[in-house]
């Protein structure tokens, strides 16, 4: 599904190099997880997949169902299947939720060259899919994450996920600013989209998450490189004894 | 005091051309004593504190510039509610594409009926708002139209009118110099819409005079029109009465010169005033909201919002003013102002004033210009949404803030259509 070679890539504005050759491949129906101390290179990775500006690949390819990302806009690559679900969903004044769902998902709709759904289905589809989410009508009549709290934030994106139906989700840190009880709906909202056709990539800094969300990969990121990979046992290795071991035997092996 | 030599010779220029309309009854008196306050004021110059950043050469000049029809192929705006119409061609009413204009508790009349009328009420409104308004701002291009406007409509509401008085301008000669003058009373307890759009004329020079009455409610929308080379400069004088609702909401898209200036007087405790603007400006567009809102009685609100979304070069002024004197306590004011600017070619300028004389108030403001935020247009674009539609999507929000102020759902929506429409039409690829 999502298959990553070699990446490299520096920020635009600085010769800073963060990613230093990321190799990765997600396949349908499997989950993966980063994890990684500060600053490794987490967070860029998800970006430089979306399509954010401000980064440049200097070396190396990513590709979804074998078509070239990096060459695309963010809404082909949104329209290809690609989701991220932001750590810091933006606020978006005056711009309702609806009308935001309805005219991305039309958007997609139409670049896939599908027919568009019409306003009555989308309210069905909506309705049914923020129950289970515990998102009230209030919530999505408001703009785009205007006045929400973080854990309703987080939810936000995972409801946009379930409706926009994309084939490869990375999740951002998306643990990140919830409660207990916000984490357990966001895993089941995870866990109730994953199937045999669709593939994440789960970003964290925390095991805690993964305890919901049980990955078939972990991956640890550090220095712009995947240094380790494991099954999820090496997630609850580094909740025991963090990432200093772990890099310590690299730098002994090296 | 004598005038400046070159506003002494821009106002003689002026007045050579134009002469008093004849037989004018009551409004004779009006007209010559708004003559003498021109000719005292002198017509605007460049170095007055409110013309720094609108040229108000055009709007002076003897003859009018040529301003092109534009051959415009939209649906025209408000058609769909149900009004009763009053057209004029150049600045001129045309009874036969108007409507009969009888509607129940409200009078309406042309200026010049009016005038031969020995009583009128519009005898204590013609001149009188925009007389008061002229202090502490001169606003000659109102005293102007006051003294020449032969043609406009008196509307006087007596009760609660059961749909708008809709005013259309149509614009038909390249060459056509326009002014007119309404004048609009509501009285105790009515209340009245009056909706207006389309460009007018090659020039357009209007006066509006609204008393509103203790408990009436007013409301104001209009659509300036779409022809790219006319020139326009509005002036709204309102002078609220006790417990009354004043609302004006203005769209502007394409104009190379419109200046738009309200005047609002809260007179009576427990009013409310609301003014609103949303312009849209791509290239040779110049638009200028002057506003000036005068707190004179207890317990009163006043919102000034202002929008403006400009590209290509266009340019974007709002000098907006709260004044609370020493007996309005309680005043409740708010005036926010913004510019969009989808390049780095478009320019605003921006004053915002409160003057505050009372210790019991809450006034706030503020004014911002910027691009289109990238942390929102790339969120919208990670979730499929193209580029363009992205930015018209944020575009409308920012406009959307002046678009609440109109409290009909039906003719928002009729604005909100007029705004996509222009975005659509300037959507890239």
């Amino acid at each position: 599904m999502l298959n990553i070679k070699n990446l490299h890539v520096k920020l635009e504005e600085e010769d800073k190099q963060i990613l230093k050759g990321v190799n990765l491949e997600v396949g349908a129906g499997e989950v993966h997880a980063i994890m990684g101390p500060n600053g490794s290179g987490k967070s860029t990775l998800s970006y430089v997949l979306s399509g954010r500006d401000g980064y440049e690949v200097t070396e190396g390819a990513a590709t979804l169902n074998g078509e070239d990302i990096l060459d695309m806009e963010p809404e082909e690559r949104a329209a290809a299947g690609l989701f991220l679900a932001f750590q810091y969903p933006v606020e978006i004044p005056g711009v309702g939720n609806m009308t935001f769902l309805r005219t991305a998902l039309n958007a997609q709709r139409k670049a896939r060259g599908e027919e568009e759904v019409s306003a009555a289905d989308f309210l069905k589809l909506i309705r049914e899919k923020a129950k289970s989410l515990k998102i009230d009508s209030e919530m999505l009549k408001r703009p785009v994450n205007m006045g929400f709290s973080g854990g309703e934030k987080k939810r936000n994106e995972i409801l946009q996920m379930a409706v926009l139906e994309p084939k490869m989700c990375i999740l951002d840190e998306t643990d990140s600013g919830l409660d207990v009880d916000a984490m357990k709906l966001v895993s089941d909202g995870v866990n109730a989209l994953r199937d045999a056709g669709r593939g994440f990539l789960v970003i964290t800094h925390y095991q805690r998450l993964l305890n919901h969300i049980v990955p078939d990969v972990v991956h640890i990121m550090a220095e712009g490189r995947i240094v380790k990979t494991g099954g999820k046992e090496l997630a609850l290795e580094v909740e025991e004894n963090g990432y200093a071991d772990i890099l310590a035997e690299l730098e002994g092996a090296a | 005091m004598a005038l400046p030599q070159v506003k002494q010779d821009a106002t003689d220029a002026r007045l050579a051309g134009l002469r008093l309309p004849d037989g004018a009854g009551w409004a004779t008196s009006a007209r010559e004593a708004a003559l003498a306050r021109v000719q005292a004021m002198g017509l605007p110059g460049r170095r007055d504190e409110y013309w720094k950043w609108t040229r108000p050469d055009g709007l002076n000049a003897a003859e009018a510039a040529t301003a092109k029809v534009f051959p415009n192929d939209e649906q025209p705006i408000f058609s769909e509610i149900d009004r009763v119409r009053l057209v004029f061609v150049d600045g001129v009413f045309d009874a036969k594409q108007s409507d009969d204009p009888k509607m129940a508790g409200v009078e309406i009349e042309r200026l010049e009926q009016a005038t031969r009328a020995d009583i009128h009420w519009a005898k204590d409104v013609y001149g009188i708002l925009e007389e008061r308004a002229q202090d502490p701002v001169a606003r000659p291009l109102a005293a102007l139209n006051t003294a020449y406007a032969s043609d406009g409509v008196m509307i006087r509401a007596t009760r609660k009118a059961k749909c708008p008085v809709s005013l259309i301008y149509l614009h038909k000669s390249d060459n056509s110099d326009a002014m007119l003058h309404h004048c609009i009373k509501v009285e105790e307890g009515a209340s009245l819409t009056v909706l207006e759009n389309g460009p007018a004329a090659a020039r357009f020079n209007k006066v509006m005079e609204v008393e509103v009455a203790d408990g009436a409610a007013f409301h104001h929308i209009r659509a300036q029109g779409r022809d790219h080379e006319r020139q326009a400069v509005t002036h709204t004088f309102a002078r609220l009465g006790r417990e009354s609702v004043f609302k004006s909401f203005t769209m502007t898209a394409n104009g190379v010169m419109t200046r738009n200036e309200c005047v609002v007087e809260l007179t009576g405790d427990d009013a409310t005033a609301h003014v609103a603007g949303a312009a849209l400006g791509d290239g040779d567009f110049h638009h200028d909201d002057t506003v000036f809102i005068t707190h004179n009685a207890v317990n009163c609100e006043s919102r000034q919002v202002f929008k403006k979304v400009l590209r290509n070069g266009a340019t974007g002024v709002f000098q907006g003013k709260i004044l609370v004197q020493p007996e309005a306590q309680k005043t409740d004011g708010y005036q926010i102002s913004q510019a969009l600017l989808l390049d780095d070619d478009s320019e605003f300028y921006a004053k915002p004033e409160l003057e505050i004389y009372a210790d019991d108030v809450q006034c706030s403001h503020g004014s911002t210009s910027g691009a289109i935020d990238d942390d929102a247009l790339f969120y919208l674009r990670s979730r499929g949404v193209p580029e363009s539609q992205a930015q018209d999507l944020l575009v409308l929000a920012f406009l959307a803030e002046a678009i609440q102020e109109i409290e009909n759902p039906a003719i928002a929506e009729d604005i909100r259509v007029r705004l996509e429409a222009w975005l659509e039409r300037r959507r890239k690829g």
